[in-house]
């Protein structure tokens, strides 16, 4: 477990490291200057140039690397290029939103996922089970604009139960109100990532359900319910887990075009905006800590399942 | 193996809408029932009828007409995506496997992490350098699925390589091309088609998201994206018009994973007899030990049990790739 913790923490720095460098790199080929497009079309060559030596644009481009990295590292990520307020704030605050966003999305794509997966499992050889899997092979096709279109047609402007749009300008403070304007989005990520998980759920039950262990509880008296719920269960859950760490990361990128849609203040609107306005530097940390976020996801989740399985423990551990 | 792919429902139903899109897109080039873009003031939002088969939309432009040109976006961003994720993913694969053993190794490392970047972050980092366009799509999405292809195609190509019957080629003496020719690309082949097929599964679906967020086929390219994003903004009034192209968009998505699913049953020769869903994974009974881990143990090295490794393919062939939420 020590080695492979040590290995999957390694490939973890590393991952960044390379994350943050790619990120970095592809932002500096810009076509037209930074510097450039800061000063706006009116301005001098002389203006451009001084803006240039103010924003330190003039320096060796492994410089201005090392000296953003190093601001990162101490929490600081920089100031905006457009409006020059500082981006580490702002992106927490976005974050307000996101996360839980994001956290809301994937107790509904569990919720979704899990329970249905095992029935369209159990079902295999009924009509039941193949209309759930058929359900589930067209809602993960379809977009998540229309998906979330179909929502808001559905629940806010037929049935008006939940807000349409926006989120509440004092943020958190009357949690309800908040809450209640992030089911949609939820609903909307949950409903297409869980479809995802519904099938990875249904063939992991698959395989327990003709495992000998299953089957040998079957036969020495359990019902076959019983049966799968005490002894196929734990497995289907490892499963379920390992492809968890994807259907996070998807989770947390599906937020960028849901929160476009439901006009939710949060990183991925914010990193839309920037793109549009060309905030190189506010780009680069909304991509840095996007990034960042799926990769310690990842790491997390392969060292929680490392931890829990036994079939992965070394020998003597 | 067309006719094994035609004898299974799905793959029959991914063939015939993959072949109907291409001759709707080839018959827009010449015939649409309307200018596409052509805004009539006095029809708006017209109901379907057999002079707007679909309706209008807010501008009064003919859904129908608008959705056939769409189609020559769809086909063109999707075989876009899928011939950029070929090419990096072979050369990607050439790079793993034929050259010096620090590359090979340092390769190995590079693809397990890169694999693990978002396709919709990179169609961003790309967007803010080149701004938004079809081709920061194709590009984004090839990148990403010729890393995928690349990393799923070096444990399978490990797997092949030290298979009995590769070892007894060369025991009867088949030299290194003719084990390439004869034994490893037949094998690794139905694993590329099927991520190619998923590869243009999420084009289609990224051009519709990141048009949708104003960064994909320009306003004048009619694409589905963007007609979606049009009919996005009358949702409290019409809410119901956006059906069209999100129906059209999800019937082509599926039609292409499927396509990857029965290509896979259609070609693979352990799944051949049996009901494979009785079978549960279709190695359930055949998985040759992979690499390191103990046998019979999802791997990541392992495609064709793919649990967790980061191809992240289920048995039963969904494959969920990172950012497809597009």
């Amino acid at each position: 477990m020590t080695r492979f913790l040590v290995g999957r923490l390694l490939l973890l720095v590393v991952g960044l490291l390379v994350a943050s460098i790619i990120v970095f790199a592809t932002l500096r080929v810009l076509p037209g200057d930074v510097a450039q497009i800061v000063a706006g079309t009116q301005s001098t060559p002389a203006q451009v140039e001084q803006l240039r030596q103010q924003l330190g644009l003039d320096r060796p481009v492994v410089v201005q690397y090392l000296d953003w990295i190093g601001g990162v590292l101490r929490g600081d990520l920089g100031r905006s290029l457009v409006t020059n307020g500082a981006v580490g704030p702002e992106i927490a605050q976005k974050l307000a939103v996101t996360l839980p966003l994001a956290g809301m999305s994937l107790v509904a794509a569990l919720v979704l996922g899990v329970p249905l997966g095992v029935l369209a499992a159990v079902l295999r050889r009924r009509a039941g089970g193949a209309v759930i899997g058929f359900v589930a092979q067209a809602v993960a096709a379809v977009p998540v604009v229309w998906a979330g279109m179909l929502l808001i047609a559905l629940f806010a402007v037929t049935l008006h139960w939940l807000p349409t749009q926006g989120f509440p300008l004092d943020g958190w403070e009357e949690p309800g109100r908040a809450f209640s304007s992030l089911v949609l989005p939820a609903l909307t990520i949950g409903a297409v990532e869980g479809a995802v998980i519904l099938r990875f759920t249904r063939s992991a039950t698959l395989t327990v359900l003709d495992a000998d262990h299953v089957r040998t509880a079957a036969a020495i008296g359990l019902t076959r319910t019983r049966a799968l719920l005490r002894h196929g269960l734990p497995s289907v859950a490892l499963t379920v887990l390992a492809v968890l760490g994807v259907q996070i990361a998807g989770l947390l990128v599906g937020a960028v075009v849901v929160e476009q849609l439901f006009s939710l203040p949060g990183v991925g609107r914010m990193l839309v905006t920037d793109v549009g306005r060309r905030d190189v530097t506010k780009v680069q940390s909304e991509l840095l800590v996007l990034t960042s976020l799926v990769l310690v996801v990842g790491f997390a989740v392969d060292v929680v399942h490392r931890a829990l399985d036994p079939r992965q423990r070394e020998v003597g551990e | 193996m067309i006719r094994r792919l035609l004898a299974r429902p799905t793959g029959c139903f991914a063939v015939v809408v993959l072949t109907l899109l291409v001759v709707l897109a080839a018959v827009s080039l010449v015939w649409t029932p309307q200018d596409p873009f052509r805004a009539d003031p006095f029809q708006q939002w017209a109901a379907p009828s057999p002079a707007h088969w679909f309706g209008t939309d807010a501008a009064g432009r003919d859904i129908a007409s608008y959705l056939l040109a769409g189609t020559r976006t769809t086909v063109l961003v999707a075989v876009g995506s899928g011939i950029v994720a070929s090419v990096v993913g072979i050369v990607l694969t050439a790079i793993g496997s034929l050259t010096t053993r620090w590359v090979r190794e340092g390769t190995a490392v590079l693809l397990d992490i890169l694999v693990a970047f978002p396709t919709l972050l990179t169609a961003m980092l790309l967007t803010a350098v080149f701004g938004g366009s079809l081709g920061v799509v194709v590009v984004s999405v090839g990148l990403s699925f010729g890393v995928t292809i690349a990393r799923v195609a070096r444990g399978e190509i490990r797997r092949i390589a030290r298979s009995d019957y590769v070892v007894a080629a060369r025991a009867s003496g088949v030299g290194p091309l003719g084990v390439l020719t004869r034994h490893l690309v037949p094998n690794a082949a139905p694993l590329f088609t099927v991520q190619l097929s998923l590869a243009m599964a999420t084009a289609v679906l990224a051009e519709a998201g990141l048009s949708y967020l104003g960064y994909g086929a320009g306003s004048d390219t009619a694409s589905w994206g963007n007609l979606l994003a049009d009919l996005q903004t009358y949702i409290g009034v019409h809410p119901w018009s956006a059906t069209w192209p999100g129906a059209a968009i999800a019937l082509v998505v599926a039609a292409l994973s499927l396509l990857g699913d029965a290509v896979r049953d259609a070609t693979d020769p352990r799944l051949t007899t049996g009901d494979r869903a009785a079978t549960g994974s279709p190695t359930a009974t055949g998985t040759p030990a992979s690499d390191d881990p103990p046998p019979g143990e999802p791997t990541d090295d392992d495609p064709a049990t793919g649990a967790p490794g980061a191809d992240r393919r289920a048995p039963d062939g969904t494959t969920t790739t990172p950012g497809v939420t597009a």
